[in-house]
Parts: C-alpha cells; structure tokens; sequence
C-alpha cells in the first residue's frame, strides 16, 4: 500500500459527510419512487374472461368485478380474488384420472375406501362415479365455508352411499342406474344449498358399477346362465317353426283330398245315375227282348275269357266229379 | 420546491404512523368469514367482534383472537361398531360446524384443534349409541322401497337377512345422531348443523362371508335361470305336441266331414235314379258283375238250369 497519499481522518470525515448530505437528498425521492412502483404494481388488476373477481376492503366484501382491466386501492387495502365461474369441475369417486386425453389413463391405485359400498339387500358393490359442478355465487364460496371442496367431497359420498343403500345389488348394476344420478344430483344440491357452499351441481353420474372382484365369477354365472335359458327357449321355439307350420300344410292337403274325393264321387253318382237313366228309358220300350240280348251279350263276351267252364245237372248235388286230382297244386 | 419537501415530509410522516399503528395493534382488519374476540391482559374485553372490515383496539395492552365464522367441517375415525343383530361394521361419519360463540369458544376450548378434540367425543358417543341401538339394515337402507318394489312382483335375487323391514332408516338415524350430539356442543360456543354417516362398511372377516354369501346367491340364482330354460323349453314343446295334434285332428275330422256329405249326396243320386226300376238296375249290375269278376284264370260253372242254359233249351 502506498503510505504518502493516505488522507487525513478529517479528510474522510469530509467526504463521508459530503456523501451523507447527498444521500439525505436523495430518500424522500427515492421512498416516493418506491411508493408509486409498489403503487402501479397495486393498482391494476385484470380478470380473465371466465373468472369473476370477488373485491374485499379491509377484509369486508364490497364488490364483484366483472372480466377485464379494473384498479384498485394499493397497499393490501383492497383484495381480489379471482373465481371461475364458467369452468365445469369435475370430482372422481373410486378412482383418479392420471392424464386425461384420448386416451385417458386411471390411477391403478386402490380406492376402495371410497368404492366399496352397501347395496339394500346387504351386498357389497364397487361404485365408481363422477360429480360435475360450477361455482354459482363466489361470494357464498369464499365466506360461506370453510372448506368447498371437502363439503363437496363428503356429501357426494354420502348421498351416493345413501342411494346405492336403498338399491339392490341389479338394480345398481343394471336398471335403476340413471334414477340414482338423478336422485343424487338433486340430494347433493339441496344438502349444499343449506351449507349455502355456493356451487351448482350439473352432473352426478355412475361410471364403472362392478361387483367386487371376489365374487365377479358368480355373476358372470348368472349372465351366463341368463343366456343359457334364451337360447333354449329361442331353440324350442325353432323346433315349433319348424313343425307347426309343416303340419298345417299336411292338414290342408288332407282337406283338399277329401274335397277332391266329394267331387269325384258326386260327379260318378251324377254320370252313373245319367246313363242308368238313359238305359232304362230304351230298356222300359222292349224290356224282355232286351233283358234277354243284354244278358246273353254279356255272356258272350265274358265266357271266353274264363279258363275253364263246367256245365252240370241243376240235380247233380254234389260238384265233387269235379274235382282234377291231376291238376298241380291241387287236392 | 419547498412545498414539495412538505408533501414528503407529510407523507412520510404518514406512512410512518399506519406502519406504527399496525406494528403496535392498535389497528386490525377483520377478513369476511372471520370474528375476533379482544382481550386485555388475557381478560376478554367487551362482546366478540362480528362484522368486517377495520377496527380499532388499544395497541400494546389489547390483544386480538381471530376465529373462524363459516360452516367447518368435521371428519371423525371409523369406528367399529356392533349393531344391534351383532353385525360388526365400520362406521364413517362427518359433520359441520361453527363457533356461535366465539367468547365462550375461547374460554373453554381454547382453538380449533382441541375442538375437534371434543367433537370427535361428543359426535363419537352419539354415533356409537344410535348405531347400537339398532339393526343394520337401518344404517343401510333409507326405505323400504326394496320390500314395495318386490311385493309389486319385480324379479329380484334377495336374501332373506336383507328383507327385514325397517322403520328408522339412514337419514333419520343421521338426525337422531344429530340431536343427541347437539345437545352437548353449545357449552364449548360451538353448534353441529349437520351428522351425516359417511361410509358403513363390513369389517374384515365379516366381509368375506359376505362375498361367500353373494357368490351362494348368484349360484343359485344361474341355477334358477338355467331351470326356467328347461322348464320354458319343455312347455313350448308340449305346446308343439298339442297344436300338431290339434291341427291333425281337425283336418281328419273336416276331411271325413266333406267325404261323408259327398257319400250321402252319392247315394241320394244313386237311389234317385235306380229307384225306378230296381230290376234293371239288378240286370246292370249283375251283368257288370260278370264282365268284371270272370277273366282268364276263373272256372265258371254253369247249372243246366241256369239262364244262360235255359235259353240254350228252349232254343231247342
């Protein structure tokens, strides 16, 4: 260190002042600067489009502001806090979205706290579901409880479980499904409006209802054996239409046979009654001659044909001379 | 310049006293949703304050508890339970809360933690009573819905322990917990709004019988499907068997009805037309008779007195 020039304490003294005096003039500037930074940094505030800004003063609620650029008093004097008053919130029950999206994954973690419930008919189901909720009134949100969403949390389970509760395990499975979102939804929305939470409550829904994984292979037993029953009731039925109308064209055919029959029958009676008619009218002009024509016209025609002819006495009584031994096969 | 200087000097001076006045307490904000109460030297100081905004207390001396105003939310442990048909279960409650009187909520409890420290007695015994006190399926069920919708003659699996009619429900049971838990809490300055039951749930062991149970059922339950197939089955094919003979027997029976008309109507012709001249008809016949019976393999026999022969005599 170079020891000649070091000055003399009076000269430190000096510019120490000096400096002082400087600065002295410098802090009311500087704390006004600071106050009107701090200041613009307070004053302006904006609320984004679907979001509605609920303003304290001191602690007490004065105002809503409504989306855009608005200003306000500085200094932690007056406090906003922005809502989404638009947004659609979604609560899962029985599981959790990891990554929602096309392909949405679930947690594989365990729920069944949550999930596993009572049905009426003292079965135990795995319920899993949604609740779908906009804020309605931002002020009842922020000043009316506590805590929203674990009243939001809590009711959703207990109305859920109330509802599956009076349900029997089909039902929930199968049929009455859509009854219980609706009679949920209704239930959860009134208990919340007597804690005055301040949310809308837009949809409850039942998601994957599923018997708990121990007994899943009975029921599948049961939806086997409801398929098993169709089936043979569907095969019987088949044998039926293949039967009975079989049958029913056999029966028809035998009546048109028989109506077939009628007719033939009538039409020879008709024809045969015809001719007898127009023979007996020529008959009934020379009867005897022509009794006696017909007669032995007829045995001309018939007595050659016959293989053998015999001509015995009317007294003859007995045919036994008759009789070739000789013939084969005979006697 | 001067008067430039003065506005600074005013406004530190200023700045100075709000910074003061809040660093000694003599100024303080009460948020919406909160109340305070004011002691002095630990001594609560006048009634709690309820309304929002700034107010002033002496700095120093006074000192400002902050409790909250809105509804707060109770969760309590499961408990395991026994009702009253000695069904063990695990029962989950939550209820919700204020500080109606934040003085007397200072004086004996003191904070919120060992509220909830007292809560959990208070909401724990009442549940734990009601709970005993009755059947299961009181806890479970809410209505007797079950019961109304099977006598209507649904088709239902049900067992018979899950039948039992109830006269109390869920909801009401959440209200006979809240009277009796209710009655307790205003000594703290505290009031319960609302009991809900949570969640009920089997314990352990109890469980598992329970899937014994369902699977038991749903056995059964394929076993009756499975049967009422057969049965269905067996019913259409008696139902084949009837209509086919149905079907038969009336063709039979309207066949032999047309060919008995037709062989009526026949001989009505026939006698119509032989009747006038029976004789001749006989001739006809019996003419016809020959022709159709004597062919090449008959033997006729002819009596010398038969016509045939008569004429061949009185030829002679």
């Amino acid at each position: 260190m170079d020891w000649k020039n070091v000055p003399s304490p009076d000269e430190i003294i000096d510019v120490g002042k000096k400096n002082f005096n400087d600065f002295w003039k410098w802090i009311p500037a500087a704390i006004i600067g600071l106050f009107i930074l701090i200041g613009l940094r307070g004053l302006i505030y904006s609320i984004g489009p679907d979001e509605v800004g609920v303003i304290q003063r001191f602690g007490k609620y004065i105002d809503l502001s409504s989306p855009g650029l608005h200003a306000k008093i500085p200094f932690g004097v007056d406090k906003v806090t922005p809502i989404k008053v638009e947004k659609v919130f979604k609560e899962e029950y029985g599981f959790r979205t990891i990554e929602p999206g096309a392909r949405t994954r679930y947690s594989s973690g365990n729920y069944q706290d949550e999930s596993l419930m009572l049905t009426g008919d003292l079965n135990i189901l795995d319920v899993r579901w949604i609740v779908q909720f906009k804020i309605k009134d931002p002020v009842k949100l922020l000043f009316a409880t506590r805590r929203p969403e674990d009243n939001i949390q809590d009711i959703s389970e207990v109305v859920m479980r109330r509802f599956v509760g009076d349900y029997t395990v089909d039902e929930v499975l199968t049929t009455k499904r859509e009854e219980i979102d609706d009679l949920a939804q209704q239930e959860i929305q009134r208990i919340l409006d007597t804690y005055n939470v301040g949310v809308h409550i837009l949809t409850v829904k039942l998601l994957d209802v599923n018997p708990p994984e121990k007994v899943r292979p009975a029921f599948n037993e049961v939806n086997e054996a409801k398929q098993e029953k169709e089936k043979m009731i569907n095969q019987a039925w088949e044998e039926y239409n293949k039967v009975i109308p079989k049958a029913r064209g056999t029966a028809e055919k035998t009546i048109r046979e028989s109506e077939g029959y009628a007719t033939d029958k009538i039409n020879r009676a008709k024809g045969e009654s015809a001719r007898f008619l127009a023979t007996l009218e020529e008959y009934n002009k020379a009867p005897e001659i022509t009794k006696k024509r017909l007669y032995l016209e007829t045995l001309t025609q018939v007595l050659p044909n016959a293989k053998e002819k015999y001509i015995i006495d009317a007294q003859q009584k007995s045919i036994l001379p008759l009789l070739d031994i000789n013939k084969k096969g005979g006697l | 310049m001067r008067s430039l200087r003065l506005i600074m000097v005013i406004f530190a001076v200023l700045f100075a006293a709000v910074i003061l006045s809040f660093s000694l307490g003599a100024v303080y904000v009460i948020e919406e949703g909160r109340q305070v109460v004011i002691t002095q030297f630990g001594k609560p100081v006048g009634e709690p304050v309820t309304s929002t905004g700034l107010h002033f207390k002496q700095p120093l001396i006074q000192e400002a508890h902050y409790f909250e105003k809105r509804l707060l939310d109770w969760d309590g442990d499961p408990n395991q339970i026994p009702t009253k048909d000695k069904k063990y279960i695990w029962v989950d409650t939550t209820a919700r809360w204020k500080i109606v009187d934040a003085l007397k909520f200072l004086q004996s409890v003191g904070n919120e933690m060992s509220a909830q420290g007292r809560l959990d007695d208070i909401i724990n015994s009442a549940t734990r009573d009601i709970i005993t006190s009755h059947l299961l399926a009181e806890a479970v069920r809410d209505s007797n819905r079950i019961l109304e919708t099977r006598a209507e003659g649904e088709d239902m699996i049900v067992t018979d322990e899950a039948l039992e009619r109830i006269e109390v429900g869920r909801k009401l049971l959440e209200s006979a917990i809240l009277e009796k838990a209710k009655v307790l809490a205003p000594q703290y300055g505290i009031e319960i709004l609302d009991v809900r039951i949570k969640r009920v749930n089997y314990v352990e062991d109890v469980r598992n019988k329970v899937y014994d149970r369902m699977i038991a059922e749903r056995k059964r339950a394929a076993e009756k499907y499975r049967s009422e197939g057969q049965g269905k089955s067996a019913e259409i094919e008696g139902q084949v068997a009837k209509e086919l003979k149905a079907i038969t027997s009336e063709a039979y029976r309207a066949a032999q009805v047309i060919t008995g008309k037709a062989d009526a109507e026949a001989i009505n012709i026939y006698a119509a037309a032989y009747s006038q001249n029976p004789e001749f008809y006989s001739l006809m016949k019996t003419l016809e008779t020959y022709q159709s019976t004597i062919d090449g393999k008959s033997t006729v026999i002819l009596t010398t007195d038969s016509d045939y022969y008569k004429y061949i005599k009185s030829l002679d």
